[in-house]
Formats: structure tokens, sequence, C-alpha cells
């Protein structure tokens, strides 16, 4: 109760409050306008956040990643268009609800869904959080190391069909951050000489590069367009009495998201998936999804934004991000001198709680903002592509240049948002990329603290956590063999070349 | 089943035209890469394979260079999809808009924040095909929107521009401060 107490005391400062707000009401907007995902803002935002109190900067960066989905859902029920790439499975059974002329049910049970995930999520973690403070403590370095390797292993085998290219882009990260002055013989790496290479390659200006400015580039060279909306009429309140009825499937894809959203390198996907699939096995009339199910609505959005809380928990108990957006929320800790990981959750515990009880207040703001301005959103999505692309390209300086007022920094970020767009364009994932770079580091960290107690390979997995996590990284290896063998006897058909908004903005 | 194959073709992703010229660039700069490893992160003599400083590198290049070959093979082995150079002339137009952020930083430290801001808010608007005073007008009201936000408000480290320097002394601190 104490800590609870405290976290509130935490939370009840104005300037934590204003953050919270910006944050959960900005994520929203920018969530609906598509081709601006969470990850382009959090980008953006990211050094401004350094000069704020860790709390404040957290919160703001956290509102937008828990809000942003909420947003996305609106264009993706309305115009076919996922607002955000986790966004795509909504627009399966959310826009043949819209043509069927059952626009207001399907945003009204969208957000339902979303605002249900989002509760469950949080509640479920401040409920383990007590347990994880216990857990915690026992992953010293192996531990740690194994769990980011098992991260970066599941991270590569979770882009099906693009598993080599994923590969060499996670090793690509797990490169970019060995160039520069190596911090224990300080010897320089592939710096061939060049000073403007001995400080290393920024993981923000990398970031800022890969999302934001190629984002910019890419809206820029594509043709323009300006989505025509329909407004939507009468109260968005019942969509809770409707979810109601669908509590099961609500319950079982926002227990999906907490589960998938804890396992790095895992998220939003792959709940979806699994929450999609069951919704659809267990449904008493399984041939409506994909053609406006209610149930399919549900499963996609509980399930989506029931990650971004439980994606906290390996970020906050051990260090380790799961996808690109805790990825970023990282170094947000890193900037303020605290480390994340097993001593936080053990010492500070009314702070994680209070990161948890912003997660709550903001799924109350985010419900209260749409149910009485969705109209208001709609205008925001008819706004022109490349116009965005302008202000995104604008935006993106800020972030790039405030860091180190550094035009080294800004070139290669323009760099990076031309292999961005290169990436995009050919489907390829970004997100390997930066979670090279951040587990590739914690790896290279945890291997050498580990390194005076282990004599021979096997003290690696001495303990029981590493030895479960070392089972757990066999187990996938093996699983994802299984699958590689299914397909080969049984070959997918009618293979598609066209890029699908899965690919676009992550 | 028909269904579900389909919900996991949607998460699945597939090549696309040009998909073999990145390949084989990637593979050539891992490999060029992989030459390199014996000057720029030697390995030291004595000392743990582990904490050698040019472990990582070494392993990461090696993974990297593994899988860029991987990649070649499976694209070289797919059937053709065409329009690989319109594609390839898509990626250099985007270094286009590159050269434009450049540009952008170079000036920003010459004519100040809020003047280069603005500029480029109705420049690139133009050059986005946009005719319409309206259009140039909201695009300005942004880039003040943008440096109000950052500079003034959330007080970002951008130097002031050099032209500030001719402006008297009051309204030239107020500028560096705010704008």
């Amino acid at each position: 109760m104490d800590v609870l107490t405290s976290a509130v005391t935490l939370l009840m400062d104005w300037q934590v409050l204003l953050a919270l707000l910006i944050g959960s009401i900005g994520g929203v907007i920018i969530g609906a306008i598509p081709g601006v995902g969470a990850a382009v803002a959090i980008a953006i935002l990211l050094p401004a956040t350094f000069a704020l109190p860790p709390l404040v900067g957290l919160v703001m960066l956290l509102g937008i990643y828990g809000s942003s989905m909420y947003g996305g859902a609106l264009p993706a029920v309305l115009i076919n268009t996922p607002g955000t790439a986790v966004n795509a499975l909504t627009t399966y059974d959310g826009y043949p609800m819209t043509q069927r002329g059952e626009a207001r049910r399907a945003v009204a049970l969208a957000y339902s869904a979303s605002f249900f995930g989002g509760i469950f999520s949080i509640l479920c973690l401040m409920l383990l959080a007590p347990l994880l403070a216990k857990i915690a403590p026992h992953f010293g370095s192996r531990e740690i190391f194994l769990a980011a390797l098992l991260g970066i292993i599941l991270v590569v085998l979770a882009h099906r069909g693009q598993i080599f290219a994923a590969g060499m882009l996670a090793a690509f990260g797990i490169f970019l951050q060995t160039v520069g002055l190596e911090p224990i013989t300080y010897s320089r790496q592939f710096t061939f000489g060049q000073t403007w290479l001995t400080s290393g390659v920024d993981l923000i200006v990398v970031v800022l590069g890969l999302f934001a400015l190629s984002q910019a580039f890419l809206l820029l060279t594509q043709p323009d367009e300006s989505p025509e909306m329909v407004s939507i009429e009468g109260s968005m309140l019942s969509g809770l009495k409707e979810l109601w009825l669908y509590k099961r499937v609500a319950t079982v894809a926002s227990s999906l998201g907490v589960l998938m959203g804890m396992i790095p390198g895992v998220g939003e996907f792959t709940a979806q998936f699994m929450s999609y699939t069951y919704a659809q096995k267990t449904s008493k009339t399984p041939e409506l999804f994909g053609k406006g199910a209610p149930e399919g609505l549900i499963a996609s959005e509980a399930a989506n934004n029931a990650v971004p809380g439980a994606a906290m928990i390996p970020l906050l108990a051990l260090g380790i991000p799961g996808e690109a957006l805790t990825a970023m929320m990282l170094s947000v800790f890193y900037v303020h001198n605290v480390i994340p990981g097993p001593q936080l959750f053990q010492n500070d515990m009314p702070f994680v709680m209070a990161l948890y009880l912003a997660l709550l207040v903001l799924n109350m703001i985010v419900l209260a903002f749409l149910m009485v301005s969705t109209n208001r959103l709609t205008k925001m999505i008819e706004l022109p592509t490349r116009l965005i692309g302008v202000t995104i390209l604008l935006l993106g300086f800020v972030g790039v240049y405030s860091l180190r007022n550094s035009i080294t920094d800004c070139a290669i970020a323009a760099g990076f948002g031309v292999f961005g767009v290169i990436l995009k364009r050919l489907n390829l994932p970004i997100v390997p990329i930066i979670l090279g770079m951040v587990l590739g580091g914690i790896m290279e960290t945890k291997l050498r603290s580990a390194m005076p107690r282990v004599k021979d390979p096997l003290d690696m997995i001495e303990r029981p956590i590493a030895m479960i996590i070392f089972v757990m990284i066999l187990l996938v290896i093996a699983l994802h063999i299984r699958t590689l063998v299914k397909e080969a006897r049984n070959p997918p058909r009618d293979v598609d070349t066209d890029i699908h908004p899965t690919q676009q903005g992550q | 089943m028909t269904r579900l194959k389909g919900l996991q073709e949607l998460f699945k992703r597939y090549r696309r035209p040009g998909d073999i010229v990145f390949a084989w660039v990637f593979l050539l700069f891992s490999l060029f890469l992989l030459s390199q490893l014996g000057t720029q992160a030697p390995w030291k003599s004595g000392g743990k394979t582990f904490t050698q400083p040019a472990f990582w590198p070494t392993i990461s290049i090696i993974i990297m260079a593994g899988f860029a070959a991987l990649h070649l093979l499976s694209s070289a082995l797919s059937p053709r999809i065409l329009g690989r150079w319109a594609e390839v002339w898509a990626w250099v137009r985007s270094v286009e808009y590159a050269g434009w952020f450049m540009a952008y930083v170079f000036i920003v430290p010459q004519l100040g924040y809020l003047g280069t801001t603005i500029i480029f808010a109705v420049l690139l608007a133009l050059r986005a095909g946009y005719r319409d005073r309206r259009t140039f007008l909201a695009m300005a009201l942004t880039g003040i929107a943008i440096v109000v936000l950052f500079k003034s408000l959330l007080q970002v480290k951008i130097p002031g521009g050099a032209i500030y320097e001719f402006l008297p002394t009051a309204l030239r601190s107020f500028m560096l401060t705010y704008f």
C-alpha cells in the first residue's frame, strides 16, 4: 500500500500530469494520421524529453506509445487504412462493418476493446509487480545475456518470410554499436581513420533516420493522398455495453497481448495473430471473420492495446527492450542515469508503480477524449500525406540537431533516412537493426561481466533461470525448424509483392 | 482453413522488385567489412575470446555476411519480379529530400531557426506540388508552431542564427533565446 501511495504522490506533480495529457491526446492524433506512427513521434520527441525530469519524459512517451493504437483504429475502420502498423488486422473486420453502415458500432467496439485490453494488461502488471520484484534479482549477467540473445533470435524469427534479411539487419545493428572508440582498451574499431566515426553511431540518430526521416522522404516521393472521411453520428458508449457480450474473446485476446508483450522480440503482431485465430476457432460464426465479425475486431484491438503495458516488464525488470519503441525509451532511462533492471524493481518500486498508474490514467483520458472528439479527429486523417512528409522532415531536424548540435549526426541520420526508404519499399524490416543495436550492446557488456564466473561453457547455464532461458532458445529454434519443414511440404500459393500496411511506418 | 492462411499471409513479408539489387549491395558491403576486420578490429594476443574488443564486430560481420549471402541466394532463386530499375530509381529520388534536409541543417545556423523553418516549410510545400496561397500560409504557420513549441517552450538546444548579430541588442538576445 505504501508503494501505491508513493506512486500516486509521484504522479500528482503538475508536470507529470501535463505530460500525460499531452502524450495521450497527442498519441491519439498521431496514431490517427496514416503515415505517422508512434515510432515517428517518439523518435522526434526523444531528444526533447532529455531535458525533462525522467518521470515526466517517460510518461509523455508512454502516453504516445499507449494511445496511438486507439487513434490508429479510426482510419482502419473507416477507410480501410490502418493509422499505425498494428491496426492492420482491425481493417479486416472493421472496414466491412463500415461498408454495412455500422461505422459507429465498429469504432465504438474498437475503442472499447482497446480500453479493455489496456486496462486488463495494467491490472495484470500491478498484480504481477510484487512477484517480479522477487524474481528480477535472480537475473544476473548471464541470465540477462541469454534473455537478450533470446530477444534477438525471436525478433529475427518473428519476421516470417524475411528471416535472412531480418538476420542480416539484426547483425548490422550489432555491428553498428561496435563502431567507434571501444571502452575497455580504447582502441578504435571500424573508424577508417575518420575522427567523426570515433564517437560511434548514436542509437537516436539511427532511430531518427530510419523511422522519422525515412517516413518523410517516403511520403514526399510518393503520390499525394488525402482520404475522404465520413463523420460518425451517435454515442460511443454503446461499445462498452456490447463488449460485455464478447468478454471471453476480449479477455483471452488481452491475456495473449500481455503474454506476448512480455516476451522480447515478439509483440503485437504475434499476439493479434494468436487472438484472432482463437476468436475465429471458438466463434459460432467463423465464416463471418474478415467480413465484419465484431469478435475479430475485438480480438485485434484488445490484443494490441494489451502489449504496451506488458512490454514495460522486460524493459523495467531486466533492462531489455522487446521492440523498437521500448528500445527508444531505454535511452531516456540511460540519459537520466536511471538504469532499468533488477535493481530498479527492487529499490524504486514507487517509480515503476507510478509508470503503471500513468498507463492506467492514460487509457481513461484517451477514452474520454475519443468519446467527444472522434469527428474532429476524422478531419486530421484528411491531411495530405506530402504535407505531413514536409512536417516530419522539419521535425526530424529538431530531433537530430538538438542531440549535440552536430552536422555529422544530421548527415548520418539523412543517410539512414535513405536506407530506411529502401527497406520500407522493399518490405524489409527496420526493427531488427534497432534491436540489434540495443540488445547487441547489452549482450556485449553482460557477457563481459559474466566471464569471470564462467570457467567452462556449461557454467553459463548452471543457474535455474539461465537454464530455463537456454531451453527456451533451443525450443524456439526447434519450433521454427518444424514450421520450415511443414512449409516446405506445403508451400504457400498466391504470393503477392504489394506493400502491406503491416510493413509501413514501423 | 483458407481464411486462416490468408491471415498468416497478412503478417508475412514478401519480396518486392529490386530485392536482388539490395541483396547484392548488402552482401558486397558485408564482404568489404569482413575484409577490413584484420585492420579495423584486430584480434589482440592473449586474453579470453569473449572479452576481446574485436569479438562482437567479428561475430556480427560474419553473421551479417552469412545471412546476406543466404538472402541473395534466395532472391536469385526466386522468380524475377519486373520493375527492378524503376524501383532503384525510386530509392535514388529520395536522395533529393536528404539533400533538402542537409540544406536545412546548414542554413539554420546562418539564418536562424525561425526564418529557415518558415522558408523551408513553404519551399518544400512548393516542391511537393502545391501552388495555392492557403497551403503556403498553413505551412508557414506550421513552421512557426514547430519553432515556438521546441525552441521557445521546450528550450531545445538549437543555436541562434548568425544573422541575429545584426539585430539591436535587446531584440538580439530575445531572438537568441526564443527563436
